[in-house]
Parts: C-alpha cells; sequence; structure tokens
C-alpha cells in the first residue's frame, strides 16, 4: 500500500517536475556497472569481429575512405567560397548568424531500454558537457534530441518516437510544417498538411529551426507516401528518416556557437572536432 | 539493498541481477516485444519460496532500479513489482501447493496485472498506447515459468536459502 502510494507519488513528481533528476542521476552512476556489462557481449563480439577482419577488407575500405575524402575535399573548397559570400551577404542583410557549430563523437550503449519508446543510451554525460534538448545527430541527419543527463551517460529520445514533434520545412520550397515521431522505426508522419500543400513524393525535410532546439537546414527524412482524400481536410503524409534510426552506432552531439551567447563548452575534449566551416541559414531571416 | 539478514541472501540479489542483464542485454529488432519481464518473473519466485524474506519493500526497491536502467517513469516499475510482491505474497500459500501446470495460470494473470499498471501509468504521463504486441510478454513469462521455477528452485537448494 505505502509503496504503491509511494511509486505513484514518484511517477507523478517525475512526470510534471524535474525534481527527481538528481535522484535519476546518482542510481544511474551506480547503476553503471550493471549497463556496461550487459553492453559487454556485444562490444566483445564487435572487438572480436573487428580483430579478425582480413587485410583485403581493410585495403578495401581503405581505398573507400580516400575516394570519400578526396570528394569531401573537392566539395570544401567551393564551401569557403560560398562561406565567405554568404557572410559577406549577411553582414549587408545586418543579420545575425551561426559562427558554425561544434561537435562531439559520442556512442551508443548496447544497452535495451523501454522496447515501446524511441529512446537510446549514449556513453556521454553531463562531464561532457551535455545539457538537456540538445540536439544529436549522425553523419547524415537528425537523430534525436538529449532528455535526461547522468553523469556518465544520457538518454536520447528519437525523433521517431510518439512523443517528439519536430519543427521541419521542406527543402525544395520552404514549406513549414511538424514532423511527429510515429513509434515506428525510421518512420515519421506530417499531420498539419492541408489537402492543397505542395508536397510530394521525394522530397526532403530540413529541421526549421523554429523550436530553438535544433540548428535549422540539416536533412531529417525523405517524404514516401502522400495521399490526398478530397473528404478529409488534411492529407496524410508519411516521410521515411535519412538517419537509419536501427543501425546507428555513433551519433554527433552538436553545440551551435552563435557570436553574441557562446554556449558553454567544455575546454579540451580529445574527440571533439570543430567544423566553424559549416555555416547555416539563421533562424531570424523566417 | 535492504538490511541483510541471516544465510544467504546474495543468492536472490545475484538472481535479481541476472534478471536485470536478461532485460538489458540487446536483442534484434524483431525479438524485442518478446522478451519476458525476467525480473518480475524472479520476484515472483521469491516472494512465493520466501514470503518472509522477500516482500513489497524489496519489490519497491528492485522497480526503481529497473526504471533508472531502462529510463522509464520513475516509479513505474516500482508500482508494477510492489504490486506484483503483494499479490504474490497474498497467494503463495495456494500457488505453492499448486502442480506447476496449474501455477502457470496464477503467474499469467500476476504479469498481466504488472503490464496493465505500467500501461496505465504510462497512459496516465501522456504516452500513446503500445500495440497489441505489448500483451504478449506475459505469455511467454508463463510459458518459461517451469523451467524459471525449477532451476530457481535447485539453486535455493543448492545454496540452502532459506
Amino acid at each position: 500500500m505505502v509503496a504503491g502510494l509511494l511509486s505513484i507519488s514518484l511517477m507523478v513528481l517525475d512526470h510534471r517536475f524535474n525534481t527527481l533528476e538528481s535522484l535519476r542521476s546518482t542510481l544511474s552512476v551506480v547503476l553503471y556497472p550493471i549497463q556496461y556489462l550487459a553492453s559487454l557481449p556485444t562490444l566483445l563480439s564487435e572487438s572480436a569481429s573487428e580483430a579478425i577482419t582480413s587485410r583485403d577488407q581493410l585495403e578495401e575500405e581503405r581505398e573507400k575512405l580516400h575516394a570519400d575524402n578526396l570528394q569531401l575535399l573537392a566539395r570544401l573548397q567551393k564551401f569557403e567560397a560560398l562561406e565567405a559570400e554568404n557572410m559577406r551577404l549577411r553582414a549587408l542583410l545586418d543579420s545575425s548568424f551561426k559562427v558554425g557549430d561544434r561537435v562531439l563523437i559520442a556512442e551508443l550503449m548496447a544497452v535495451e531500454q523501454d522496447p515501446f519508446r524511441q529512446v537510446v543510451l549514449i556513453n556521454k554525460g553531463k562531464t561532457s558537457g551535455l545539457f538537456e534538448g540538445q540536439p544529436v545527430l549522425d553523419a547524415n541527419a537528425v537523430v534525436g534530441q538529449v532528455t535526461h543527463i547522468n553523469p556518465i551517460t544520457a538518454s536520447v529520445l528519437l525523433i521517431t518516437d510518439a512523443t517528439h514533434a519536430l519543427p521541419v520545412q521542406v527543402n525544395r520550397n520552404g514549406l513549414r510544417t511538424i514532423a511527429l515521431g510515429t513509434g515506428l522505426i525510421n518512420q515519421l508522419e506530417l499531420p498539419h498538411l492541408p489537402n492543397n500543400a505542395d508536397i510530394e513524393v521525394g522530397d526532403l525535410l530540413v529541421t526549421s529551426g523554429l523550436g530553438g532546439r535544433f540548428p535549422p537546414g540539416y536533412p531529417v527524412a525523405q517524404v514516401v507516401a502522400v495521399e490526398r482524400e478530397p473528404g478529409r481536410p488534411f492529407a496524410s503524409v508519411v516521410a521515411e528518416t535519412t538517419a537509419h534510426l536501427d543501425r546507428v552506432r555513433e551519433v554527433l552531439l552538436v553545440w551551435t556557437l552563435t557570436p553574441d551567447r557562446p554556449q558553454a563548452v567544455p575546454a579540451a575534449e580529445e574527440t571533439a572536432v570543430t567544423h566553424s566551416d559549416v555555416q547555416r541559414a539563421p533562424e531570424a531571416n523566417e | 539493498m535492504i538490511a541483510h539478514a541471516s544465510g544467504r541472501n546474495y543468492i536472490i540479489y545475484l538472481t535479481l541481477l541476472m534478471g536485470y542483464f536478461l532485460t538489458l542485454i540487446p536483442l534484434p529488432e524483431w525479438a524485442q516485444t518478446f522478451r519476458p519481464q525476467w525480473v518480475a518473473l524472479i520476484l515472483i519466485y521469491w516472494c512465493m519460496a520466501l514470503p518472509e524474506r522477500v516482500g513489497v519493500g524489496l519489490g519497491f526497491i528492485v522497480g526503481l532500479l529497473l526504471d533508472v536502467l531502462t529510463g522509464t517513469l520513475l516509479g513505474q516499475h516500482a508500482l508494477g513489482l510492489s504490486v506484483v510482491a503483494f499479490v504474490t505474497i497474498k497467494l503463495h500459500l495456494r500457488v505453492r501447493v499448486m502442480p506447476l501446470r496449474q501455477q502457470v495460470f496464477t503467474i499469467f494473470i500476476i504479469l498481466l496485472v504488472e503490464r496493465l499498471l505500467a500501461l496505465w501509468s504510462t497512459g496516465a504521463a501522456g504516452y500513446p498506447t503500445p500495440s497489441l504486441w505489448y500483451w504478449v510478454t506475459p505469455v511467454i513469462g508463463m510459458l518459461l515459468w517451469p523451467w524459471i521455477y525449477i532451476l530457481l528452485r535447485d539453486t535455493r537448494r543448492r545454496f540452502h536459502v532459506s
């Protein structure tokens, strides 16, 4: 009876207020060894498969990386000129602009969370300077945002979770809408588009930056189905995430740097990469 | 966790720890929904075997830790598992003497109650209702019960936990 009441009040406290975050993070530190041990089989099998990769495979991979690198460098050359031009134009318009983004690489922990929610655990936490609501990306697109921060781990709510909504815009024409998670892996829905909205299968959705959480301009998903029923006020639009949420192993945590209010960023982190050459369109222009 | 009584209580904690591992170990995508409620099953066994040692309090703590481990609402599993412990202790005299075939159905009901409470609390917190696969775990737990029962009983006898 007492336990029941206690757990109900705990749930209310946890849901309504943020008072229990400290309890949760303290307990999570104590329980970290259990999570680590549970992820050990996966880690071991991965390192074993790495150890027995053949020389051929390694060479093949090296070739591929080399080719990729060349291509990216070539693209970057054009990028720098564009960036300078962009800066100049923005200065003319007198609009604020983002200096760039700072990213930190985190690995997913091979630990199962609630199977009916799209949440993953990553191996970076408060000690790496994460903050709540921080955007999480992978190499291709937006993955999700940080929800709970513990000292050494953090949980990330994926954009496909049924409680997640993300302000997006269609890259082709700038049409703004909201992408809701469906609870199914790799699938989003756009329920707020009227029947006559200009949206087609194959359209790329990018973050619009309107919520203030995600930096604008990152790819999110691609529209895979548009159904317009004349009897219904809204079209039903389904999109597939660009990030492979079911296969992602490493994610990037993003700090958006603005000239006026730079985010608190950990001083020196070995894995941290700064790419200030990435220029994003500012939210102020929308 | 709870005050160390005499005897070999650590065996109880070790089996519960095993339950945590089995809950956390990653499975392929399709198998995730079929993962049985390991911790609940192990807790039921201990409540039935040693109701004077294992009770609602331990159920609550075990559930709270499970909440932290799986990232659910703090108190969701705590509520479910304390109710599981309570019901099992209320029924233990009757269920203990049943043959295993018959026990299985009582276990099914208890596991179902745990799922129902979890659904109720996530629903109250505003999460959407999960698909019908949500209800398959009590069935799997029920089918696994005879093996879990025999395994834990033999463990208990070997280490003389009583």
